[in-house]
């Protein structure tokens, strides 16, 4: 069983572990050299891989190529398992040979689920080509692309660790369910890749935050620890009808992943509208204010009672909430499971 | 007569539509059987319930004592070959044989590569390049290959020319004489049957309409024909399948373990195909009559 399983999987495979094996390699050559240039450039480190072109493009491929790997596996490999048998007849012929249907689909789906965690495990590798430009972000060197973003963010989060393994897996066996419900192989696989994109929209958006208890720090509103301020109105210099929307402030390291960034009220509640005077901590720029008087409006802030409120996972959250969606996409994996097993033991004509 | 296919009440229901309905039957051991019917007869579902492709709705079925649904020891003694023949278009002659080899503990590999040499297949060739017959032919050797003890075919010929439909037919009988298998072979066509089975099953509305050897079917089977009368005054051994009529003359066809003494009748035999279209046209009404006095 495990030889036929091979024998159809054969050419899919090579072709795509092949592809992964080859992009390993340049990760596996390109690596030790990002990480001398880490050394030689210092804190300009992320400017000098910004400016070197085919290591930015190494880091957006190999990134975009771990989030569109889930749906191949579940495209080519999972959704035609079933459903291309069920087409050509041939379902016929290989459920009737002596070994019953759940062997055979338990020896497909551990042979395509191994190649899935195969492929998937090529994250493991970018964490480490990465992990300069992380130790980079951690120490708050800052930049604009992409690479300078922490990885707990979920923009990163999904293309790193373990995660990717378990995306390919789940993916997988979608494809595969996905297959025995429509019994067409081209419907199956228009399906598997709505839902593994919904699957793989879903995870970050919704979920990933809400995967460990965040870490809460209610602190003052100071100069020094201000990081984003939102304004609603005119920017241009010396307006004054600027509101501000929203403040924010720094909390832990600068990789850490900060998921809410509230104001409080003297009362302790989320405030949606801040007095007019704040509008003096962070004045618009080019707006002339004496330096006192955004002092001023700090410590006003402080002795009315007003807090910041900030939710957030430090820098050493990432393997366990790694390790915690790792863990939520499998066990969803194994409910898709069951339902396949559960599935091919009743009529399929 | 130990039976290696037995059906009792067996039913299967697709949505709310039932293709087979209380369908008994008991298949002999060590006989070539046709089952024969017309489309929507429930051949195929019958088929596909006896080796475990689909699950009874209703009712039981049986083969070689156990249920075909179960585990992979009983499901070696069965061989079956689908409507169709299929085979895997990318798989070369050879990759066939590996599968089979590779999926049945039984498999014999000697048997199924002298098959493929006799017929004269390239084993590198993909089974997508054949032409029906070989690929017929592939199929019945992954299914005689397979060493089963019951051997279900589904239609296999349904698909064929005339040439490759007598040389997979001749082949299968070859087969079958090696080995000392029971077969079921399912089929819409009596020449098939006649060509190939000495037993035979005739299947309509999921009922069995006749069961038995053939040449003790056409033996018994006779065509009377003779002056108009009533069925009611034929003797009461004599099973009317079919009766026909005329102004003048009356034709019947009837089923009968005693020799026709009536002198008043012509009595001339049946084809295979007469009998199955007699018994397919309808299911005889069977009256009770007294038997024919004798008179000295």
């Amino acid at each position: 069983m495990i030889w036929l399983t091979y024998r159809q999987f054969r050419v899919s495979a090579l072709v795509l572990l092949g592809g992964i094996v080859a992009v390993m390699a340049v990760l596996a050559v390109t690596g030790p050299q990002v990480a001398d240039l880490s050394r030689s450039a210092g804190q300009g480190f992320l400017d000098a891989f910004g400016a070197d072109r085919a290591k930015t493009t190494i880091f957006y491929a190999s990134t975009a190529l771990l989030y569109v790997l889930p749906a191949v596996v579940g495209i080519f490999w999972g959704a035609p398992m079933v459903s291309r048998e069920l087409e050509a007849g041939t379902s016929r012929l290989v459920w009737t040979q002596s070994i019953t249907r759940t062997r055979w689909l338990a020896t497909k789906l551990g042979v395509a689920g191994a190649g899935a965690a195969a492929l998937g495990s090529f994250a493991l590798v970018l964490t480490w080509w990465c992990g300069p430009m992380d130790d980079a972000v951690g120490k708050g060197y800052a930049s604009n692309g992409l690479y300078g973003q922490p990885r707990l963010w979920p923009s990163q989060f999904g293309a790193r660790g373990t995660v990717p393994i378990a995306m390919a897996v789940l993916a997988l066996v979608i494809g595969v369910a996905l297959g025995l419900v429509i019994r067409r192989a081209v419907p199956a696989m228009a399906a598997t890749l709505v839902l593994v994109v919904a699957v793989q929209v879903v995870m970050p958006m919704f979920v990933q935050s809400h995967l460990l208890p965040r870490k809460h720090l209610i602190a003052k509103i100071t100069q020094d620890n201000l990081a984003e301020v939102r304004a609603v109105g005119d920017v241009a210099p010396g307006a004054t009808d600027v509101v501000i929307a929203q403040l924010g402030i720094s909390a832990g390291r600068p990789d850490a992943w900060i998921v809410s960034n509230r104001t409080l009220d003297p009362s302790g509640k989320v405030m949606d509208k801040y007095p007019a005077w704040v509008t003096d901590c962070a004045p618009p720029p080019g707006a002339v204010t004496p330096p006192e008087q955004v002092q001023g409006c700090f410590t006003r802030l402080a002795d009315e009672g007003y807090r910041q409120r900030v939710e957030y996972f430090p820098a050493s959250r990432f393997w366990p909430l790694q390790l915690a969606e790792t863990g939520v996409l499998l066990a969803m994996a194994g409910l898709v499971t069951g339902f396949c097993f559960w599935r091919i033991r009743r009529d399929l004509t | 007569m130990s039976a290696v296919l037995a059906a009792t009440g067996l039913g299967k229901k697709y949505g709310r539509t039932w293709a087979l309905s209380d369908c008994s039957l008991d298949v002999p051991a060590g006989r070539v059987v046709g089952l024969v019917g017309p489309n929507g007869a429930g051949k195929s579902t019958f088929i596909n319930l006896a080796v475990g492709m689909l699950t009874p709705s209703a009712g039981d079925i049986e083969v070689l004592g156990a249920r075909p649904t179960g585990r992979d020891a009983q499901r070696s003694k069965v061989g079956f070959v689908g409507q169709d023949t299929p085979t895997y278009a990318g798989l070369s002659v050879a990759d066939h044989l590996r599968l089979g080899a590779s999926l049945n503990p039984q498999w014999d590999g000697a048997l199924a590569e002298q098959r493929i040499a006799g017929l004269g297949l390239d084993p590198t060739k993909r089974a997508g390049r054949l032409s029906g017959g070989q690929r017929a032919q592939l199929a019945l050797t992954l299914g005689i290959a397979k060493r089963p003890e019951l051997l279900l075919l589904d239609e296999p010929v349904a698909s064929l020319d005339p040439l490759a439909r007598r040389e997979f037919l001749q082949d299968l009988m070859e087969a079958v004489a090696d080995q000392e298998l029971s077969v079921v072979l399912s089929s819409h066509l009596v020449s098939d049957v006649q060509r190939a089975c000495d037993y035979l099953v005739v299947l309509v509305d999921s009922r069995v309409q006749v069961a038995g050897d053939i040449d003790h079917l056409l033996a018994t089977h006779h065509r009377l024909t003779g002056p108009r009368r009533d069925a009611a005054s034929l003797p009461g051994d004599q099973q009317v399948i079919s009766a026909s009529h005329t102004d003048r003359q009356s034709t019947y066809l009837v089923r009968t373990e005693r020799p026709i003494l009536d002198p008043a009748w012509e009595v001339s035999s049946l084809t295979l195909e007469d009998l199955v279209l007699a018994y397919m046209r309808g299911a005889p009404s069977v009256t009770e009559r007294p038997p024919m006095e004798v008179l000295r």
